[in-house]
This record gives C-alpha cells, structure tokens and sequence, in this order.
C-alpha cells in the first residue's frame, strides 16, 4: 500500500520497547505522518509535521527481534513504532528518510533567502556566526546592546553592513568545477598477443577529449554519422586511423587512405587546426621578435627538444600530409585543457556534444570578424614601435619657460603667516624708524670689536639675577608647551581624560558613526521602508546630541576644552546630518502633490 | 684639519657652526635703541663658544659672519692657528673693513638685511665637507644668531638652503636677538628640527645659549627645550595676504590666490581657455 506520494502500514505505536503498545495504523505523507488506532476509543491518535522530526533509528534485522522504527523529535520526544515485518518497517524508514531531507532542505531554501531587510529567519549557524563575532568583539557587542536591543537598528540592518566580517568568519568553500584531464589520451590498444584483434576503450569523457582536441574528427562525426555510418562504425574507423597512427608507419597510412576516403580524413593533418594555429600567430603581438626566442631553445634542438619520435626518414612529398609531430598534438591538448570546460552539455549524448563544439567554435569565429580594428591598431603598433628614428623630427615637449618677475610674492605671503602664528602681528609690520650713514654704522661695529679686544670679555657675563630670570622663563615656556596638545602626536588627549569620560566619548563616537553610516546609506530615499529607518535614525541621533552637550558641561574645567574640542568634530557631523534630512522633507513635502507614491 | 682617523667620534661630539650677524645698521639701531650692544654680544657669544668646546675635547666650532654684503668664516676651531679667541677678533674685523669696501650705498633706510642665505650656503657647504672626509665625523648642526629682518629678495634662496639641510639632516637652530622675530628662521629650525628661541631677556643671552643650545644632538632627546606651538601651514594668497583654508593655485608656478584670476600675477601664466569645458582644469582646487 505505497505510492510515491504516501506510505500507509499497519504498526504499533509504543511509548518504549518493552510495552505491549497500541496497534493501529500508520499513514505518511511528505509533510506529516498520522498515526490512527485501531480502537477509536484511544486517544493516542497522532499526527506530527515531518519538519519536527530531526532523525530516526531503527533495529537491526534479525529472527528474534522487533522491527522497530523511532522517529526522534526536535524537542526531545520520540515516536517509537513496531511493525509487522521487516520489509514493511524498511519503506516506511526509507520513506521517513527522504521525508525529512526534504523537510530540511526546504527549511534551509526559506532562510538562506536573500535579506530582505525584514527579520528573516535565520539558519542556526549564521546565529551562531553572528554570537561569536559578537562575542570575540567587545566593541561591536556595545554597539549592538545599544543600537539593536535599544531598538534603533533592526538586527538585520545591523548585520546587513557587516557581511564581509561575517563572510570572513565562515569557511565555505566554493563548490569546485571539475576541469579536463590533463592526461593525454593516448591510445594504448589493448592487445590481447594471441589474435589480431586491438581493442579500443573510448568513454563518454575521452570522445569529450577528442571532440575538443580534434576539430575535424568533431567535423567528421557530425557530417557522417548516422546518415553515412552509424556512430559504431566511425568510432571503429577512427580507432583504426588512430592505430595506423600510433604504428608510425606512414607508407602504410597513405596506402590504407587512398583506399578509404572516410579513412583519409583521420589520418592527414586537421587542417581546421592548421588555419586557426596561423589565426593564433596572426594574433601575437607584432613587438614580440618570434626569431630572437629561438636563442632560447633547450639547446638549439629541432622540435624544442621533445624526444624524437618520428623516423627521420625522407617522406615522398604524397606522403607529408600524413605526418604527424608530437608537439603539434602537445600544444593542442596544452591548449585544449587550459581553455577548460567551454561546452555545458552532458556527456553522454555524442552528437549533442560534437553541435555544442562547433557552436562555441562558430562564436569565436564571429569574435574574429569583429577583430577587424583590433588587427589595424596591431599594424598602428607595429609601425610605432619600429619607428625610425632617424626620420623622425625633433619632438620636444611644449614647453613655457617659468618666469618668477618677483619672490617677494612668495615672501610677504609667508611672512604674514608666521608673524600670525608667533602672536606679534605688531613688531611684525612696524618699521624701525632708522637711518645712519654707512661710515657710520661699520665704525660702531669696529669700535665694539676693537673694545671688546682691548677690555677682554665683561666679568660677569651674566649677573645672578638675570640668569634666574631666564631660568624661569625658560622652564615657564617649556611647561606651558606641554599643554599645546594635539600637536604631538605621540601624547593623546584621550589619553589624559579620566577613563569614564573617555570610554563615553569612544562609545558616542562609534555609535554616532554607525549610526551616520546607516542615515547616509539611506539616500535617495526610494522606498516607504527607508523614510521609517530615516525617521528612526534621526530621532536616536537627536537623542545622543543632548548627551554630548552634557558631558561637555560635566568635565572639569581644566579639560573642558579638550573635550570640547573633540566633540566638536561629532556634533558636526550630526548637524550635517539633520540639515539633510530637513532639506529633503522640505523637498518631498513640496513634491508630493506632484508624486504621491513616496519617490523622490 | 687635524687628522681624523685615530679620533673615535662618540655620538655626542659636536661640530657647531654659528652663524653671528655683522648688520652694520641692525647693530647701530640697537644701540641706539637697547643697551645691548654688538661688544656684550660677542663677549656672550665668546663665552659660549669657549663652554662648547669645554664640553668635550673633540667638539668643533665654526664661526660664519653674515655681513650686510658678503659673509665668510672667521674662526675654526680645528684649524690650529686660529685657537684663540684674539683670532675671532682680528678676523673679524678684516672681515667688517672688507664688507664695508663692497658697500656702495652711502646709506641705508631701515636697518637693512644680513646675508642669511648665503651664510647659511657656506655652513652647508662645509658640512658637506665633513660628511665627505670620512665615515666617522662630529654631529653637524648649525646655529643662527640672527637678528637683522628677513630680506625678501632672499626668500628662495634661505628656503632651498633650509631644505637642503633638512635633506642632509642638519638641524638649524635659531636664536632671534633682534626685537622681532624671525620667520624665516622660525621655518628653518620648524623644518630641519631644531628649537627656535626669542629670548625675552637680551642681558641673558649667554644663560640661553647654554640652557638651550649647547647640549649635543643625542642628549636632546633626552631634554624637555622649548618647542614652537606650531607653525600655521596654511598659505595666504598674493593678492591679498589673507590666510586661507582652500583657493586657487597657479599651476605653472604654484602662485596662491584666493580668488580666479585670468593671468597668474607671479609667472604671467593665462588661465582661462580650458575653463570653457572644465572650472578646474588648468587651476585646481587645493
């Protein structure tokens, strides 16, 4: 009695394993199951939502055991159910199990939602992503305390500024593509030694490989299978040109295509891969010297030093599209991994993957089209780059000679300044009313130097009183200097604030921030929802200026300009922000009679 | 100069070069105007250049006097036939006969200016010299004894002085004996990172120049000296001599205005055809 949908089996619904319990019936479906008594008098009737369930056991199979099934709840509770028979108790296990996954993947789908920025519901471990942030910080745990519970910020607005400190915490990783193999698909044919038989594997992953290294097999597949060959047939073809291949005879190659058209097509050179190697040489930067390289060969090697291979016999001319290099074919499987997966199709379907091929390949034939201008700028650069330079005329650059008329400019300018900042404007801009004769300046001059020779230095040269003097000038000077704060940056003022004032102030001031952050986060405002958090926003801002002018008042004198000081800087800002937002209600309560559904 | 290979140059050994003002006219104005003359002012200075080499045996003292028409050295310690201080003296005034030959004018208005920039030149370029005789030489520092007014006309060429000392790390301190200060060298020690002083009281000039200027460079950092308040950075514009927070900078030779003009005042630069398309193109906003 079991379809897709439903499970229906008759059971035994037992509060534990060793009492008798209640037969009955057990029916479920993918949301709930329902438990209904045998005798309708009972009142264990049961009907529980699968997404309660977090799990279930059941015992193992053996002749003298129950089959039991319990089915455990999110609360704690469990159901424990016996069946008649193993079989029976197995689908209804099955059933539950897959009931369950998908209760929880659908859980899962709603909360991982993206956030609308209403209370979402979360998934447990992003709670808990976010209780240990905001335990590790103490900093964000008083802003949260303040901002969220105080009701200012809904926890989703919160959260919603700090997805990258979320993101960090979590180590998901991404899911990863899996990329092409990067082992040559050479073909090993499996002999067995005592028949002529070569057996070939070819799986859905290496005609994949193949597909995406050889564009003319891809071309081949695509024109004869199935209307000249079925798919059997081209593979056994393809197998035995690989064979000839791979036995480097080439003599016998040609002697087997000449026979064989459909043959030949695998054994000579892919000319599709021909022409888009010289598309891809066309390409090069045209400064790149392709010949100065060639220094750089593993020693000066033909074939870059690969092992050779091939017989170094002389091919008859009829012979050479048949050959094959080793590098050719390195370079194109190089090349093809690389790319990685360019094609999205299942790889079971041969031909579905051969049109997906030649489909990406039409697209970048397109691409080549509109490289027209790229190949005209390639030839601009040519031309730049092997410019000559004795051709070229005198190229300096346009230049005006500066002519200073007068550094007096300069001067004044920087005079007016440091006069201001020393305080004495005044003796700055006075003139020394003065004037004497040269003669008769240079001969004081000579008089004091001539005195001070004949008479010798002044005995003392500094009496007790004036240096007393200037002791206490200095030492005056110098202490006052300490209390130019703010000017070296090693001494803060926090630092000298009592550690209350100055834990408030940091508190106000990563709060006003958050709470700036989120007001001008808000702007244009487009929706109803934004207006509200504005509002809000503004009203918890106008409730910390009051606080701030307080705390101003409250401080001691001495430090009451220090903290004024660095209050300032917060009350501006917050002025800024209020200014904005009675501008712009001034703005839409002129506007909206214009527009009445709240855009701006 | 003595050889210096046996010394072992510690890290408070000195070489001092002081540059002294030999105004003419700023010492006439102020005898006429303190009883501070240019004699208690040499015999304070004397006194302290005596204590600098008393503090330690390897100090080393030059002597620059910037004149109002050329400057020149007139005393080395290190050269040893100039030990004493009668030679300062006899160099000295060889030095105010020759200055007074270069004057050509016959008289002055105001008090004039002394050649601040190209003493400053000559105590860099021998440092210089220092620096070059060996890895291990006396800490340089220059000291200013200045008072003259600070000469326009010299304003390029003090300020190149003073960063190229900022570049070799010669730190300039500065001591404005005259009655005004001295923003010039009030730039000079704030840039290189020396102490700028005023001494209020100009009789104890000797008491200021051992309290302030005589430690070495290493022991400074352990001293409490005074320290500027701060230099306003802010620039004024040319046209008006106001301070401003923010205006208009020629880019050609980075005149400030605080207002738009069509042509720089400075280097004659036209502005004006870019700002057809854009307001900010050939002047930006600072």
């Amino acid at each position: 009695m079991a379809d897709g949908g439903k499970v229906v089996k008759r059971a035994k619904y037992k509060s534990s394993v060793k009492v008798p319990g209640v037969p009955g019936v057990l029916k479920m479906t993918r949301e709930r199951f329902y438990f209904m008594p045998n005798d309708p008098t009972l009142t264990t009737k049961l009907n529980v939502e699968f997404k309660l369930i977090k799990g279930h056991k059941f015992s193992k199979e053996g002749s003298s055991k129950q089959a039991l099934l319990n089915l455990t709840q999110d609360q704690g509770g469990n159901y424990l159910f016996e069946f008649d028979s193993f079989p029976d108790r197995d689908q209804c296990r099955d059933f539950v199990a897959s009931a369950i996954a998908a209760c929880g993947e659908v859980g899962k789908a709603t909360s991982e939602k993206p956030a609308v920025p209403h209370d979402e519901q979360l998934s447990a471990t992003e709670m808990g992503r976010r209780i240990k942030l905001l335990q590790e910080n103490s900093e964000l745990q008083k802003l949260h305390r303040q901002l969220v519970i105080g009701g200012t910020l809904s926890e989703a607005e919160f959260w919603a500024a700090r997805k990258k400190l979320l993101e960090q915490t979590e180590n998901k990783k991404p899911k990863q593509r899996v990329a092409l193999k990067n082992d040559m698909w050479s073909v090993k044919p499996l002999s067995d030694g005592q028949t002529n038989r070569v057996t070939f594997n070819l799986t859905p992953e290496v005609i994949h490989q193949i597909f995406a290294e050889k564009p003319a097999v891809r071309q081949a597949y695509l024109n004869f299978v199935p209307g000249k060959m079925s798919e059997k047939e081209f593979w056994t073809k393809y197998s035995r040109a690989e064979y000839l291949h791979s036995t480097k005879n080439i003599v016998a190659a040609f002697a087997e295509a000449s026979e064989d058209e459909e043959l030949a097509v695998f054994l000579k050179q892919d000319a599709m891969l021909a022409s888009e190697a010289r598309k891809k040489i066309r390409r090069v930067d045209p400064t790149l010297d392709m010949e100065a390289d060639e220094g750089d060969d593993y020693m000066h090697l033909p074939d870059h030093g690969l092992p050779q291979v091939e017989t170094k016999e002389i091919l008859e001319p009829q012979y050479e599209p048949f050959k094959r290099s080793f590098s050719q074919y390195l370079n194109q499987h190089a090349a093809v991994v690389l790319r990685g997966r360019v094609i999205d199709v299942e790889l079971g379907d041969t031909r579905s993957v051969a049109e997906a091929f030649t489909r990406t390949n039409q697209a970048e034939l397109a691409n080549d089209v509109s490289d027209e201008n790229a190949y005209r700028e390639r030839i601009n650069k040519v031309t730049r780059v092997a410019e000559i330079e004795d051709l070229q005329g005198p190229r300096d650059p346009p230049v005006a000679l500066l002519s200073i008329k007068d550094p007096r400019d300069y001067f004044d300018s920087q005079q007016a300044n440091a006069m201001k900042a020393l305080g004495d404007a005044e003796t700055g801009i006075r003139q020394l009313k003065f004037s004497v004769s040269k003669e008769e300046a240079f001969c004081s001059l000579k008089d004091s130097i001539s005195e001070i020779n004949s008479q010798g230095l002044i005995e003392p040269i500094i009496s007790p009183e004036v240096a007393l003097k200037v002791f206490n000038g200095l030492s005056q000077n110098i202490s006052s200097t300490k209390y130019h704060l703010g000017k070296n940056p090693h001494e803060s003022v926090l630092d000298q604030l009592p550690s209350a004032t100055k834990n408030e102030l940091l508190l106000h001031w990563t709060s006003i921030q958050e709470l700036l952050k989120h007001f001008w986060s808000s702007y244009p405002i487009t929706t109803k929802y934004f207006y509200t958090k504005v509002t809000r926003l503004k009203d918890a801002m106008s409730q910390i200026y009051p606080k701030l002018q307080e705390m101003k008042e409250s401080v001691q004198s001495d430090m009451r300009h220090q903290v004024s000081l660095l209050v300032q800087p917060m009350l501006q800002a917050l002025d800024a922000a209020f200014a904005h937002y009675d501008a712009d209600v001034q703005k839409r309560s002129a506007k909206s009679g214009e527009r009445p559904n709240g855009f701006v | 100069m003595t050889p210096v290979s046996s010394k072992l140059y510690a890290d408070d050994v000195s070489l001092l070069m002081v540059l002294i003002d030999t105004n003419p006219y700023f010492w006439s104005s102020m005898n006429n105007n303190t009883s501070f003359t240019f004699s208690k002012f040499l015999s304070h200075v004397l006194a302290f250049l005596n204590s600098i080499l008393l503090l330690n045996q390897m100090n080393q003292v030059v002597v620059i006097a910037s004149g109002y028409n050329s400057c020149d050295y007139v005393f080395d310690s290190s050269t040893s036939s100039m030990q004493r201080a009668e030679c300062l003296l006899e160099k000295l005034e060889d030095f105010v006969d020759k200055d007074e030959s270069l004057s050509r004018e016959e008289s002055v208005d105001g008090v004039g200016f002394s050649l601040l920039s190209g003493s400053l030149s000559m105590a860099l370029c021998y440092i210089q010299r220092v620096f070059r005789s060996g890895p291990l030489h006396p800490q340089p520092r220059i000291l200013c004894l200045h008072g003259s007014p600070d000469g326009p006309g010299q304003y390029v060429a003090v300020m190149n002085s003073i960063f190229s000392a900022q570049r070799s790390m010669v730190p300039i301190d500065s001591c404005a004996i005259g009655s005004q200060h001295s923003a010039f060298l009030q730039q000079a020690s704030y840039i290189t990172g020396g102490v700028y002083l005023k001494p209020q009281v100009s009789d104890g000039l000797f008491q200021y120049l051992s309290t302030v200027f005589a430690t070495d460079l290493h022991s400074r950092g352990f001293l409490q000296l005074p320290r500027p308040v701060g230099v306003d950075f802010r620039a004024s514009c040319f046209c008006h001599k106001n301070t401003i927070d923010m205006g208009y900078i020629c880019s050609v030779c980075l005149s400030i205005f605080c207002k738009h003009h069509k042509k720089c005042s400075t280097c004659g630069s036209n502005f004006g055809e870019a700002r057809k398309q854009d307001p900010s193109a050939s002047d930006q906003r600072r």
